[in-house]
């Protein structure tokens, strides 16, 4: 499903070396201008150049990475709660790790132990369940976190942003369509938010690949299958902007995720069910449209018997796995 | 008829000989041994099967290295009729062994380097030849990267009170420094070394580039007279945390929390690190220890190590007494093949027990600064992970 008053969602994979973002334009019929969101790449948001050239020259970029450093300027108190938020989130987050690396330690621990089948289904059930818990906790109190930030301070209410905004969405009205590059999905999530861009989606296509992609989702899960510091554990950062439901989007699984790995496949797919974990890879696509996804292309979905395959679209709108 | 049994099954097969086995059968001369090691990589690494080999007029020739529980000055064995020397030994898979030869001659006995194996390792006290056994392979990340932006690195001067002189080291600043960031701070015992021995600026310039790691400050230390210093030392602790921490607090954007703080040391740099966060309990939220000289005893105070040694056995045995949690996390590395092996595998549940994160890796190795420079990645990014898990373009 798709969110109230979004025309169509278009996910893709990576962008950065074989760029599929032209074709899914013109599949659309989007032939006006396209407005840019490139936020996560932080200081380097306007080296947009290659975005421009593929689009053919058709983009304006919104700055909003830019925009959010000018609102900190202009109004130094907001910038500061904004900072203290910020750190709070850190904490929980930080928390919410150490109480989830047990869950899944506990949850490998059970998974390999030798019992009758029946007892040891019902306990990997319970497993899942305590780690969705976490999961689940988490989030409320970062949403709790969010919601007594935005009471305080008001952001949409203070000149600062009332001013940008209103920048931006004449920008957008002139658009058909709202591009969402990937880049650092914290600051990019935090820089939609800042801008309630979620609310000038209305009547406009996005597309949105990596970083983007896991923004404009329901829920967004950071993962990584072999980081440097021993193995990774999915962890979710918080809410997106839900304009497409029902979906975990995995950008980059040629690196980030290990699709051999059955027991770790398993675990996410039940984790975050009944949403469908979907793996984007470079060149894949899928579109969502109010009835449903169509036309998915190269996506894969994971199992929740740690298996994967290509995701279809079974009839006008299911989510086939 | 019956029909001649050969072997069906690889468990049935001779092993294969050894490329040293098959010299020595063809009763070689001298050319024979040019042919044989013409070409070849030295040491020989045949599976766990590792052959040095020395060639030259001696009376004996023996293999030094530092592989505690390994008998050092093994003797190597002459093939007969040649002047080429040999001694095979079994070495575990993903083994690293630094090593001389002592070549011993009716007037005198050398220790040298294998001049026969490009790979060495330097340290502060010269260098030693390098045996990389089979499933070791010096990591990409401590070779200079082209495509990694190099970061600065800037001398310091700095009047410390705690021990009425000046002290000096290095800033490491990330290629994209911008003061109006704020960045974890890692202090470093005995920078220079790491700086030369651990190749720490191309590590901390890869790693950053790779988002393995944050863009942070490093402070490289080092100290006039580290054997006194280190082991538990009230200055040092106070020059670290009243003096330099605030100082660099205030000059540079760092973040002022101790989760962004970081002790690190080797040796008796990692004592000098653990004892500076136990005497500054939740200053130094962060800490990594290498190879730590944790020496302790459980009865008495007399401690097989020497005087050197005393200040840090009474810390370790006060530490052991009364374990409290000092810091928030904690990567702790050691060798294997390093004596000191036993001392920290026996602090990491004590640790651990405390409450503090504590991760502890263990690699076939020695007590010396590749094995260090090796456990960078994983102890670096453990402690600060980067912005990978964030980063999806």
């Amino acid at each position: 499903m798709i969110s109230g008053a979004t025309r169509a969602v278009v996910l893709l994979g990576a962008q950065r070396f074989d760029p599929t973002l032209a074709e899914a334009v013109a599949e659309l019929g989007v032939e006006g201008k396209i407005a840019a969101i490139t936020a996560g790449w932080q200081e380097r948001e306007e080296e947009d150049d290659d975005l421009q050239e593929h689009l053919g020259g058709r983009t304006v970029n919104l700055r909003l990475h830019a925009r959010a450093e000018e609102v900190f300027k202009n109004d130094p108190d907001l910038h500061a709660a904004h900072r203290e938020r910020q750190a709070i989130l850190r904490h929980r987050q930080d928390f919410y790790r150490i109480r989830l690396e047990h869950a899944l330690d506990a949850q490998h621990v059970i998974a390999n132990r030798a019992a009758p089948k029946d007892i040891l289904h019902d306990e990997a059930r319970a497993s899942i369940q305590e780690i969705r818990d976490i999961d689940r906790s988490h989030l409320e109190r970062c949403v709790r976190d969010h919601k007594a930030f935005e009471e305080r301070w008001r952001p949409l209410e203070r000149p600062a942003i009332v001013d940008q905004i209103g920048e931006i969405a004449e920008l957008v009205k002139d658009c058909d369509a709202i591009a969402i590059a990937g880049g650092h999905v914290a600051s990019l999530l935090n820089r939609l938010r800042l801008f309630d861009v979620a609310k000038l989606t209305a009547g406009k296509v996005v597309f949105a690949w990596c970083g983007g992609a896991m923004a404009v989702s329901e829920r967004v899960v950071l993962f990584h299958h072999s980081p440097p510091q021993g193995p990774g554990a999915a962890e979710v950062l918080d809410e997106g902007l839900a304009l497409v439901g029902d979906v975990v989007c995995l950008p980059q699984p040629e690196f980030r995720l290990r699709l051999d790995d059955r027991e770790r496949i398993q675990v996410m797919a039940r984790r975050f069910a009944p949403a469908t974990c979907l793996a984007l890879p470079a060149r894949s696509r899928v579109t969502w449209l109010k009835r449903g996804p169509k036309n998915p292309s190269g996506v894969l979905a994971l199992r929740d018997d740690g298996m994967h395959t290509r995701f279809e679209v079974s009839g006008a709108a299911g989510l086939g796995s | 008829m019956k029909r001649p049994m050969k072997p069906s099954s690889a468990s049935m097969r001779a092993a294969p000989k050894s490329a040293i086995q098959q010299l020595i059968d063809s009763r070689p001369d001298a050319a024979k041994v040019d042919r044989f090691l013409e070409g070849r990589a030295i040491p020989i690494v045949e599976g766990p099967a590792v052959t040095f080999v020395w060639r030259g007029e001696a009376n004996g020739v023996s293999l030094r290295h530092w592989i505690f529980g390994l008998e050092s000055g093994s003797a190597l064995a002459r093939i007969p009729n040649t002047d080429l020397w040999y001694l095979t030994l079994d070495i575990p898979h993903g083994s690293r062994v630094e090593y001389k030869f002592e070549v011993h001659r009716s007037d005198r006995s050398e220790w040298i380097e294998d001049p026969r194996n490009p790979n060495r390792a330097r340290d502060p006290f010269g260098a030693n030849s390098v045996l990389q056994g089979e499933g070791y392979a010096v990591p990409d990340w401590v070779r200079p990267d082209p495509t990694s932006r190099s970061g600065l690195l800037e001398p310091f001067g700095f009047h410390s009170k705690a021990f009425g002189g000046m002290r000096s080291g290095h800033i490491y600043l990330p290629a994209r420094f911008r003061k109006t960031r704020l960045y974890p701070l890692v202090v470093v015992h005995d920078g220079r070394d790491y700086l030369n021995f651990a190749v720490m600026k191309t590590v901390l310039d890869n790693l950053i580039e790779r988002l393995e790691i944050p863009d942070m400050i490093v402070a490289f230390t080092d100290s006039p007279d580290r054997i006194r210093e280190y082991p538990n030392d009230e200055q040092h602790a106070r020059f670290l945390t009243e003096e330099l921490l605030p100082d660099l607090t205030h000059r540079l954007p760092i973040i002022d929390r101790p989760q962004a703080r970081c002790l690190m040391g080797a040796s008796f740099g990692a004592v000098a690190a653990f004892s500076t966060a136990y005497r500054y309990p939740g200053v130094w939220g962060r800490l990594l220890l290498q190879s730590g000289s944790f020496a302790f005893t459980d009865i008495g105070k007399t401690n097989r190590r020497g005087p050197l040694f005393d200040k840090v056995v009474e810390f370790v045995n006060q530490v052991r007494a009364n374990p409290v949690p000092v810091s928030e996390r904690i990567f702790m590395s050691c060798g294997v093949y390093e004596s000191l092996i036993y001392e920290n595998r026996s602090l990491v549940p004590l640790l651990d027990a405390t409450g503090m994160q504590v991760k502890f890796v263990e690699s076939r190795d020695g007590h010396n600064w590749e094995n260090w420079r090796d456990r960078l990645r994983e102890g670096l990014s453990w402690l600060f992970p980067g912005p990978l898990m964030f980063i999806y373009e």
